[in-house]
């Protein structure tokens, strides 16, 4: 009786299995609540419009939370087919020899048509090697953007700065309007890395980092810290409104209508509209007209999904799959309208503007234009080991400009130290 | 006199072996693979490794950050133990002398204890936002320039307020059990021969409970070194300039978000030796003064 009972069960057993004869295929990724609402909806529909592969997508916490969980689980060789790493993570799992498989060679490999300029060019070459081969696919994408408040600009009777010259022209008014004129929520992102790619500047050695681990930073030189000189200034005169390292306290600055102007993500806007009560637009991220040969594009900031190695090649093909799947320009224009991230495609910002969507949206097109400006040498990105810790340099003595702890020279000299001691470990760990 | 020669038998090891096995499990082996990793470059995904010795310390060492961060570590435990042991105390007493309404007193002074300190950081977090957080308003109206963001020196007094306020509860817990052991013939002698309420507190109450409060110590400056971790994560995040990153917070920023294996083990070592120092100074100079 037991024994028929056992048989009867691994005959229902294998007859299960067979009827789902679909790949498993793991997403893990960072996008959490309405993110991650829209994450699933992709999975669902690239569920549904194949049987062969059953894509499972999983938030693993925030971006660093998922690349920790991604790095244990690599280890322990339970790693999931796909990863979603962000920008200042992306040496890391691109210099770690064989951790990963670079997507244009799964994507030849099997078979999906693939042409690196098809993508938009501020995104193209950021996640590449220094050949120029995609290693990582770019996923959420946006870039720094100008948001001002226009109630505000009108009451002080100034235009929207394009430069920072104009900033300087604009900002006593809007003081004396009873605006703070500036805030900004991410200061390495958007003060550093892309105040470099703005003016064409260069910096790290070694082709921006991308050729090689043996690198050294460029932040110290004269154009950036002048930068910091004004801004410092800017505080000191009660232009510009300094909320700490957090993003929401600069955010809620402007959303509360204490600050006139805000420096965020080309991502923002959809979350702005939620809270703010009063009528808002976006521009291009201001620039110092002289310096460097700007305006050149941004780069782009977010996150990149990495195939990790280690599978099956039916698993990899299900992995090219979905990859085909989210290119697609329909996707793509679902994940902007939806998310607000950049479209990473010529064919879905085009299918975006033949829709008619930024006749209704404008400010959701500021970010494309932007990444979409003239490219420089500068300009395709950067490739830098420890980034993370290196932004906690630059967080931690930009605080200590900020309440005048530290001179910007003083502040600029243990940045350069300190990253290059940073970069030097990481080459000592990586290179052999 | 005969003494009494017990069977060797296997029967003590078979009880304390769950206690063993956990602290093996749980302990003794990542404790070992700290130590071992301390010792390797490494990257990330453990694909590629090299020996080198001291290089990670060496490195650690010679960082004004990691020493910044120390420094910071100590007097902010020390001040959170000490702090929070001396409120509890004070209120506590105050507590137990209550006639009318002592169980809501007593109810609402233990409430603290049920908050996790993340959720602790969070309110904290909320009280000193700059733009709507009442604390933060409160102290400018009383005409400070009271700037946490910015001002390394407050930043600091708002992780401490917080971390005070979080443990002031669980102290609260120890000392009025304490002060409720102490005999009432005791204390009734004492009122006998001695008029001054505050003389018979440090007499006779204060050395009663001092196994209470040395063990309060112990436990208050590993709650101080470690357990604070998630109010710092959600209030400062170490700012403004590092200045109010605790050695934990350093080896979680170093390890967890950037992925320095080597470098974040090491800080790991630095930070159990640190640890194992205290606890034996502590238990070998302190103790001496307790009578249980």
């Amino acid at each position: 009786m037991f024994r028929k009972t056992l048989m009867a069960a691994a005959a229902v057993f294998a007859l299960g299995s067979t009827a789902q004869a679909a790949t498993e295929i793991t997403w893990w990724h960072a996008m959490d609540g309405a993110l991650g609402d829209v994450v699933n909806q992709i999975t669902e529909d690239f569920n549904a419009s194949q049987d062969e592969y059953k894509l499972v997508s999983i938030n693993k916490g925030g971006y660093e939370d998922t690349m920790t969980a991604g790095i244990a689980a690599f280890r322990a060789k339970n790693q999931p087919n796909i990863i979603q790493i962000f920008d200042a993570g992306a040496a890391t799992i691109i210099n770690a020899k064989g951790a990963v498989k670079p997507v244009q060679d799964l994507l030849e490999e099997n078979n999906v048509a693939f042409d690196i300029n098809d993508y938009i060019p501020g995104v193209r070459y950021f996640y590449a090697d220094s050949a120029g081969k995609m290693i990582g696919m770019p996923f959420n994408s946006s870039t720094p953007l100008l948001y001002y408040n226009k109630d505000a600009l009108a009451k002080a009777g100034v235009d929207v700065p394009k430069t920072w010259q104009e900033f300087e022209a604009a900002a006593p008014k809007l003081k004396e309007a009873g605006y703070i004129a500036l805030a900004q929520s991410h200061t390495p992102w958007i003060f550093f890395e892309n105040f470099m790619s703005r003016h064409n500047l260069q910096m790290a050695t070694a082709n921006n980092g991308y050729d090689s681990t043996d690198v050294k930073i460029l932040y110290n030189n004269d154009a950036l810290k002048d930068h910091w000189e004004h801004v410092k200034a800017w505080k000191d005169e009660g232009y510009y409104g300094y909320y700490g390292r957090a993003w929401g306290a600069n955010q809620d600055a402007f959303v509360q209508q204490k600050v006139a102007m805000w420096i965020g993500s080309s991502g923002s806007f959809g979350g702005l509209r939620k809270s703010t009560e009063f009528d808002f637009g976006s521009s291009t991220l201001p620039y110092w007209e002289g310096v460097g040969d700007a305006p050149k594009s941004t780069f782009i900031g977010g996150a990149s999904l990495f195939a990790f190695s280690g599978h099956s090649a039916e698993q990899d093909a299900g992995v090219a799959e979905f990859f085909k799947f989210l290119t697609k320009p329909e996707t793509q224009y679902y994940w902007h309208k939806e998310t607000g991230y950049v479209p990473v495609t010529n064919a879905a910002y085009e299918l975006a503007k033949s829709d008619g969507y930024y006749n209704e949206s404008p400010d959701a097109e500021v970010g494309i234009i932007q990444l979409s400006e003239e490219g420089g040498e500068w300009t395709r990105g950067y490739r830098l080991g420890f980034y993370v810790q290196i932004r906690e340099v630059i967080y931690r003595e930009v605080d200590k400009i900020m309440n005048g702890e530290e001179t910007v020279d003083g502040a600029f000299a243990t940045i350069e130290e300190e990253a290059n001691g940073l970069l030097k470990r990481f080459n000592d760990t990586y290179s052999n | 006199m005969k003494r009494v020669q017990f069977e060797h038998s296997a029967v003590p090891y078979l009880f304390i072996a769950p206690q063993i096995l956990i602290i093996s499990i749980f302990f003794l082996w990542p404790a070992a693979q700290a130590l071992y990793q301390s010792f390797l470059l490494e990257d990330a995904f453990g694909l590629s490794s090299q020996f080198v010795w001291f290089r990670n310390f060496e490195d650690v060492l010679s960082s004004s950050s990691w020493t910044r961060s120390a420094i910071f570590t100590v007097v902010f435990s020390v001040l959170v133990s000490v702090l929070s042991i001396a409120i509890s105390l004070f209120l506590a007493v105050r507590a137990d002398e209550v006639i009318r309404g002592a169980k809501t007193y007593k109810t609402l002074l233990m409430w603290g204890y049920a908050i996790a300190p993340p959720v602790a950081g969070l309110l904290g977090n909320m009280m000193f936002n700059p733009l709507m957080g009442d604390l933060y308003k409160a102290f400018n109206s009383f005409g400070f320039e009271f700037n946490h963001i910015q001002n390394a020196n407050d930043a600091a007094f708002v992780v401490i307020l917080i971390a005070v306020w979080k443990q002031v509860s669980v102290n609260f817990i120890f000392f009025l059990s304490g002060l409720q052991g102490i005999p009432k013939s005791v204390q009734e002698a004492a009122t006998l021969d001695c008029k001054s309420p505050e003389r018979r507190f440090w007499t006779i109450t204060f050395p009663l409970l001092a196994p209470t409060t040395f063990f309060l110590l112990v436990i208050n400056l590993t709650y101080a070194f470690f357990e604070t971790f998630g109010i710092i994560d959600v209030s400062t995040k170490g700012a403004p300039g590092g200045s109010t990153a605790t050695l934990v917070y350093k080896v979680y920023v170093d390890g967890f978000l950037g992925a320095d294996m080597g470098g974040s083990a090491a800080q790991s070592v630095l930070l159990m030796i640190m640890v194992s120092v205290l606890t034996v100074f502590q238990f070998r100079f302190i103790e001496r003064k307790v009578h249980y």
